[in-house]
């Protein structure tokens, strides 16, 4: 549990709970080993992340109605507006009902699937939200993806020849990529291969203007996703490599590898056959918790290209400010995370047999 | 009666003066460490000389007589924004807020993960229940969302900022806290201290806490490296005050001004490079830091 705290905890794409570089993933050293049954485990799991989800459901509601500042006043800032048209505008998002009133209709709404309407857009913020979250499980997906290939590939590879060349460059590497912030490496991104090379498009999702159709569209959509996933793929997958070198490490002075050399196998085999899988196994649990964070770390990467996803979303309704798009993104955003961290323990608990034996 | 203890403190203060040059000694040996801690000390001085160095009156923009935009030049040895300032006088003023903001929002963070650490290592049942509840619930949300969801209800500022990255980033150190109040209480001299009456308030603040934070200021260092990030990050979403210039708000520039696409680099190198080198340093600091405290980590 060496400096769980040196991740950067906004601007790095990831945000989880998990060991930097350098560590072995976190493990939750209060969770009961023993005698716990595969069900009980799921419900307490099961129960963890229900209290969570209710408490973003809480805080989203809370948060902008406690919290000082008037939306209606932010709303109508710098605009001539008389105290009419604020009760109009008060009346038509509903701030004029009393508290407990206002928190039952978010409630009602909400297992509705609704989430109030924009001010700025004066659409369902459901409706804009479901418009943009396949952009961003695109962008995310892909750069999610990519990097666990790379950073697992790179850390088994570095940890197999521990103190080479190879080691030195890759965790070097890693490190650096690390402490640069996420939207200085888009910019960078943009600098280079948008403003300088024009090899790749500035923004967007799309040429405007162009209506292209099948292959040429997806063609399109790819040379638009070069940059942002770059963008994201640098930061993230130095965590990976870290934590598979870590990893593999801990298990290449393990005794099962003595044997398979001694059965005569050759190295390349004992590494990709015995130690690669067991080392595999905190691995994956680290991916599955940082999938989640990968979603919220689209903020930034997605307003530099104004990729029109969730994370650009976000940045447009916080300029506005549109408080009402502003808590259904918060609360899109908090419920995907806590989900995927659910999924991160049943993995972990799938994967590893000798807790799927107790 | 007073000599006998004037003496006795000071044999306590000679041996505190021991052990601190212990812990210098070890920590002079590690040289990242050593360079990380003379460039931080440059730039720290560097932001206090702001007022002397670059005159405000060369940051205000009815006053400017450089042109917009310029490469770098003998006159402007960075170059200059849009507006036609100099971006290495907004380059030290920038450290002022980007150094102010991530010491004030690891203070912030520091201080509530530390006590919720130990009142959730401390107290049983319900208490530490609910504690525990709050902290998984932290570690979990997405900081940078919730961040932004607190700024934007709170205002744009400079205190806004810290605020929202005190409270999205405490709960590591929390549970780091608590994991070490656990240990420390199973030892058998607080089970004395227990026995001979002590009050929570005694054990909490005689035994956890003295034991507590050496931990949690070696990991100070490293956390106001990334709060130097967030700070830079939050600033470029739009939500410093936009009176002041940090390193982030000058990013927020160059990309609301094309400067990336317009090629003008020198606007988006510099900022970014001073955010790297810095956090960069305190990262070095932390970790040798941490090496002379928790010696288990030492030969990484």
């Amino acid at each position: 549990m060496e400096s769980t705290l040196s991740e950067p905890v906004i601007g790095g794409a990831v945000p989880a709970p998990a060991a930097p570089p350098g560590g072995a993933p976190a493990k939750d050293t209060d969770e009961p080993r023993r005698g716990g049954s595969w069900l009980r485990y799921i419900g307490a799991k099961a129960g963890g992340a229900a209290v969570s989800l209710v408490m973003v459901v809480l805080l989203g509601f809370f948060a902008f109605r406690i919290l000082p500042g008037d939306p209606v006043r932010s709303l109508a800032d710098g605009r001539q507006v008389t105290p009419e048209q604020m009760d109009i505008l008060r009346r038509q998002y509903g701030l004029d009902q009393p508290l407990p009133a206002q928190f039952w209709r978010y409630l009602t709404d909400l297992f509705q699937g609704k989430l109030g309407d924009s001010y700025t857009y004066n659409r369902p913020v459901m409706e804009l939200i479901l418009d943009r979250i396949g952009p961003t499980l695109l962008l995310t997906g892909t750069a999610a993806a990519l990097s666990v290939v790379l950073g697992l590939w790179l850390g088994q590879r570095a940890a197999w020849r521990r103190g080479s060349r190879f080691d030195k460059t890759q965790t070097g590497l890693a490190l650096v990529f690390w402490s640069v912030p996420t939207f200085w490496l888009g910019l960078l991104m943009l600098l280079v291969f948008a403003g300088g090379l024009h090899w790749f498009p500035t923004g967007g999702m799309v040429t405007a203007g162009v209506q292209a159709t099948g292959f040429e569209y997806a063609w399109d959509v790819a040379r638009h996703m070069v940059l942002p996933v770059l963008t994201m793929v640098a930061v993230v997958y130095a965590q990976y490599l870290m934590v598979m070198r870590a990893s593999l490490l801990e298990e290449m002075s393990a005794d099962y590898l003595v044997t398979a050399r001694a059965k005569g196998l050759r190295e390349d085999e004992v590494r990709r056959k015995h130690a690669v899988p067991n080392a595999l196994l905190p691995t994956v649990t680290l991916i599955f918790l940082t999938l989640g964070g990968l979603v919220g770390g689209a903020v930034t990467v997605e307003t530099v290209f104004s990729w029109p996803g969730l994370g650009y979303l976000t940045f447009q309704a916080l300029s506005a400010p549109d408080f009402p798009l502003l808590q259904g993104t918060f609360v899109v955003f908090s419920s995907i995370v806590i989900i995927m961290n659910f999924f991160a323990d049943i993995v972990y608990r799938l994967l590893d047999p000798r807790l799927r034996a107790s | 009666m007073s000599t006998l203890t004037t003496s006795r403190r000071s044999v306590a203060t000679a041996r505190r003066v021991q052990r601190l040059r212990e812990v210098w000694a070890e920590f002079a040996a590690n040289r990242a460490g050593l360079i990380g801690l003379v460039l931080l000390g440059a730039v720290i001085l560097l932001a206090f000389l702001a007022p002397v160095l670059a005159p405000e009156e060369t940051l205000n923009v009815t006053r400017i007589t450089s042109a917009q935009n310029e490469p770098p030049t003998w006159a402007n040895p960075l170059g200059t924004d849009p507006a036609g300032r100099s971006i290495l006088a907004m380059l030290v003023w920038g450290a002022r807020i980007s150094l102010l903001v991530g010491f004030a929002a690891t203070a912030v963070s520091m201080l509530i993960g530390t006590v919720v650490g130990m009142a959730a290592g401390h107290f049983t049942g319900v208490t530490q229940g609910v504690l525990m509840r709050v902290i998984d619930f932290f570690l979990v949300v997405p900081s940078l969302v919730l961040a932004i969801v607190l700024s934007s209800v709170i205002g744009p500022g400079v205190a806004t900022i810290v605020i929202a990255i005190g409270i999205t980033s405490w709960a590591g150190t929390a549970r780091l806290v608590r994991s070490q109040t656990l240990s420390v209480e199973s030892r058998a001299y607080i089970e004395r201290s227990w026995a001979l009456g002590a009050s929570d308030a005694h054990v909490i603040g005689k035994h956890v806490l003295p034991a507590v934070m050496p931990l949690v200021l070696a990991n100070t260092t490293l956390t106001v490296g990334s709060a130097i990030i967030a700070e830079s990050t939050l600033s470029f979403l739009g939500m410093g005050d936009p009176g002041q210039i940090s390193w982030g708000s000058m990013l927020k520039a160059a990309l609301d001004t094309g400067a990336a696409t317009g090629g003008y680099w020198w606007f988006v190198l510099t900022p970014g490079i001073a955010i790297v080198l810095v956090v960069l340093c305190f990262t070095l600091v932390g970790r040798a830091f941490e090496s002379v405290i928790n010696p288990t980590l030492r030969g990484r």
